[in-house]
Order: structure tokens, then sequence, then C-alpha cells
């Protein structure tokens, strides 16, 4: 028994091993062994837990659907406001914990937890939960998502999706600690450089300042100068700081093993941030911009009722298409590199592990370059938006010269 | 394959598929066009280099947005079933 004991324990390194190899291209793992115990592989139940947003960073699952399972994750606060319980603020492991462990061990496990609410109606009992549910007191996460426990279970409607109310979730997500973690890295990036300067001056750069001065003289004279034109500076730090912001969540959707961050695929993200550049735009738009919204010179006046919603939808397009693009770019390039790192446990569902294993060099090689491509991609998508940004705001600042020869 | 059976059969996620289709087939006609136009003009003039390239990912993104209003409706039709 023993010896057997011991066997499993070296098998259980390999796969560990194999697992993390693989997951040096990819940031997390899927259900790898899902295939060996009959259980199909769900390609996009494994894409959707990586493309959505999440109340943990996830990296590995060890004994997946054994009774001993692990979830190696980093585990997030979880903030909630709801009507009936007030603020509840705990770490998410707490949703874990509550599924092994009876609810009354719950503040021994969880780190930081607040007292459970003592109005609490009744516990969840956790056979009536849905398989992949956890509940923790009153509130229950499900699929991502956390609702308030009705009568101790979860209402699933007829598409499968519950139909419990949601507390007001202000949760760290997974999405909000990418964002932190850009913050963090930005900051120490450019407090150094800053003091460098400081120290020794306009010199040679050194280190990483060679790195950002490139960037910050390519944002400068590739994109708001020619844009904007004379009164450039004043946009400066919105589109250096827009630029770099994007570039590393992107960039951090990239590395492989840190969790699978999918910032700028958010559409809340991009929504966020085109709708500053929109805000920027309106409030800088002198009499010329928006007299060719609201009085287009040089037509007739008969058009006006069609030209001015026109224009007015228009001035609403253009921050639209900027978080459209930015969020269809990065999503498409996760989804791309996940469905072919996929195909590799598909085929082994379908065909035996063997098959698995003839795919997965041609697989890592098309993942490689899809990475690569995505790299371009990532550089590419802030350059756009930052010189989109600019455009617009070139437009909003534009001194026009009217004469009856105006041309649009 | 009959287009027509194909959409009978499919519903909704056909027509949403072949939606996505037509506007990646838009989208490739007017970017290749650009990159087209661009590549002639910065091959008899490389010194507007900078200019041209600017004014084609302008005109890549506006071709963009077109599509993406394409894809974002097949997604509706998908979503909103």
């Amino acid at each position: 028994m023993q010896v057997l004991r011991s066997n499993n324990l070296i098998i259980n390194v390999i796969i560990v091993l194999i697992r993390a190899s693989l997951s040096l291209v990819f940031g997390f793992l899927p259900t790898w062994a899902s295939g060996n115990q009959g259980k199909g592989f769900d390609a996009g139940q494994m894409i959707g837990d990586h493309i959505l947003d999440a109340h943990e960073i996830h990296f590995f699952t060890l004994h997946e659907g054994q009774p001993d399972e692990v979830h190696i994750s980093v585990p997030l606060p979880v903030i909630l406001y709801s009507r009936e319980f007030g603020w509840d603020v705990f770490w998410s492991s707490a949703f874990h914990h509550g599924r092994e462990h009876q609810t009354a061990e719950h503040s021994q496990n969880a780190t930081y937890s607040a007292d459970t609410p003592i109005h609490t109606p009744k516990q969840p009992d956790h056979s009536e939960l849905p398989p992949g549910a956890h509940a923790y007191g009153p509130y229950i996460l499900y699929k991502h998502k956390i609702y308030l426990a009705e009568d101790g279970g979860l209402r699933l409607g007829p598409d499968g999706k519950p139909l419990n109310k949601r507390p007001l979730d202000l949760s760290i997500t997974k999405n909000v600690a990418g964002i932190f973690l850009a913050f963090i890295l930005l900051f120490l990036l450019f407090r150094a450089a800053a003091k460098a300067y400081q120290r020794q001056g306009v010199t040679a750069p050194k280190g990483f300042q060679n790195v950002l001065e490139t960037l910050i003289l390519f944002v400068r004279d590739e994109i708001a100068k020619p844009s904007i034109g004379p009164k450039y500076e004043k946009f400066l730090p919105y589109l250096l700081t827009v630029f770099f912001f994007i570039f590393t969540c992107n960039l951090l959707g990239l590395i492989p093993f840190i969790g699978g961050f999918n910032i700028t695929g958010n559409i809340a993200v991009t929504l966020t941030l085109a709708a500053f550049t929109f805000a920027l735009t309106c409030l800088n738009g002198n009499a010329s911009y928006w007299s060719h919204i609201f009085w287009p010179p040089g037509v007739p006046k008969v058009l006006y009722p069609l030209l001015i919603p026109i224009e007015i939808m228009g001035m609403f397009n253009k921050p639209l298409v900027l978080m459209l693009r930015l969020f269809a770019n990065i999503t498409a390039g996760h989804i791309i590199i996940l469905s072919f790192v996929a195909l590799i446990f598909i085929f082994s569902a379908l065909f035996g592990p063997l098959a698995g294993y003839a795919t997965s060099p041609f697989s890592m090689l098309f993942t490689i370059f899809m990475n690569l491509l995505e790299l371009l991609v990532a550089f590419l998508q802030a350059y756009v938006f930052t010189l989109l940004s600019a455009i617009y705001f070139g437009q909003a600042v534009e001194e026009h010269h009217h004469s009856a020869s105006h041309v649009h | 394959m009959n287009l027509v059976q194909f959409i009978m059969e499919t519903g909704h996620y056909g027509m949403a598929g072949i939606g996505a289709g037509l506007a990646a087939i838009g989208a490739g006609l007017g970017i290749g066009n650009i990159g087209k136009s661009a590549l002639e003009s910065i091959a008899r003039q490389p010194e507007s280099l900078n200019d041209i390239r600017a004014n084609m990912i302008v005109a890549a993104a506006l071709v963009e947005g077109a599509v993406f209003f394409g894809i974002i409706v097949c997604l509706l039709v998908i979503f909103l079933k």
C-alpha cells in the first residue's frame, strides 16, 4: 500500500510538472485530467472561466474532481452590500472552505471575515446547491457571480441562470486586482525614471529609462503633436496615462502563469477609458467644434433636421467604437490562444489521450505564434486608442477659419 | 450544402455565424485595400511614411468600427434570441 502511494506521488509530481510546463504558454490551466476521468472536456466553460471576471486569481486545481481537490489560487476580498444584511467584507476563500467544511468553521478558516450576519434566516443547505456553487453565510457564489440565498438555496431559471437577487458587489475582483497591479508597476517604473532625471538631469537614459523615454517620445511626437496641433501639451498627461495603462494591461493579459488577467478584454474597463476620452472631448470642445455639430456650416437649413441627429450620433459613436475595438481585439486574442490549447483536450477527449499528446506540439506552435501576434496587437491597440483619442481632442480644439469655399 | 436548408436547420445561430463571416469578409476587403494603397504610397514617397502610417491606421480603425457593428448585431442575435 505504501509503495502504491509513493508511486501515486511520483505520478502526481509528473502531472504537476507537465501542467506547469503547459501553463508557461497560457495563463491558467484547464481541467487537465477531465478526459481521463470520464467527464467531457468543456472548452467553452474553460474559455469563459478565463475571459470573465472572477473573485479569485486561480492558477490550477490539483486532484480535480476528487475528494481531496485543492485549488491553487489567491483569494481576493469580497465587499458586498445588500439591504437585508448591510455591508459584508470577507476573503473569497471563505466560499471554498464552505464546500468541504460545515458552515460553523467559516470564521476559523477565513483569514479575515466579517461576523456572519446574526439575522440570517437560514443557513444554505449544501445539498440543495447546484454543482459548482459555493455558499458562505447568506451568499452563494455561482459561476463567478454572488447571489443572495433564498430559503437557503439557489433558484435556477429555465435557461440555467439563477433568479436570485444579487447584492451590490464592490469586490476587489480579478480584474480590479490586475488594475491595481498595473498601477503599482507603472508607479514604480515611472518613479524610478523620474528620480533618475531629477538626479542626473536630461542626459543619456539608463536601464529601463530607455524604454520609457522611447515610448513617451513616441506618444508625444508621433501621436500628440501631429493629431492635436499646437495645444498638445494640455492633453499629453492623459494620452500618456491611457497609453501606458492599456499597454501594461494588455501585456499583463499575455504573461502566462500569473492567473490570466483579461483587464482590457472587459467591456466595463474599456467603457470607462472611452468615457474619459468622451468627457475630455466634450469639456475641451471649443465654439467651432460645437457649432459644427449643432449648426453645420455651409449646409442649407432644410437639411438641419437630418444632419444634426447624425452629427450627435457621430459624437457618441466615436467613444462607442473606441470601447468596442479594444474590448473585441483583446478578447478575441485571448479566445484564439485558449482555443488552440483547448484543441489538445478536445482531441484527447474524443480519440483518447494519445491523440491529445500527438496534437500538443502543433497546438503549442500555434499558441506561441498567436502569443507573438498578440504582443503586436497589445502595442497596436494601445497606439490606436491613444491616436484616436488624440484625433478626437484635435477635432475638439481645432480652430476653423470659415469661408464660403469651406469644404467638409 | 443548400444555404436555405442550413439556415433552417441552425436557426439564429447559423444566421449569426453567416453574419460574422460576412463582416470578416468586409473587414478583409476594406483593410486590405487600405494596406495596398498605403504600401503603394510609401513606395512612391518613402519620406512621408509617418503621415501615411497614421492615416492608414485611422482609416483601418473606421473600417473596423463598421465591422464591429456587424459583429455586435450577430452577438445580439445569439444572446437576445
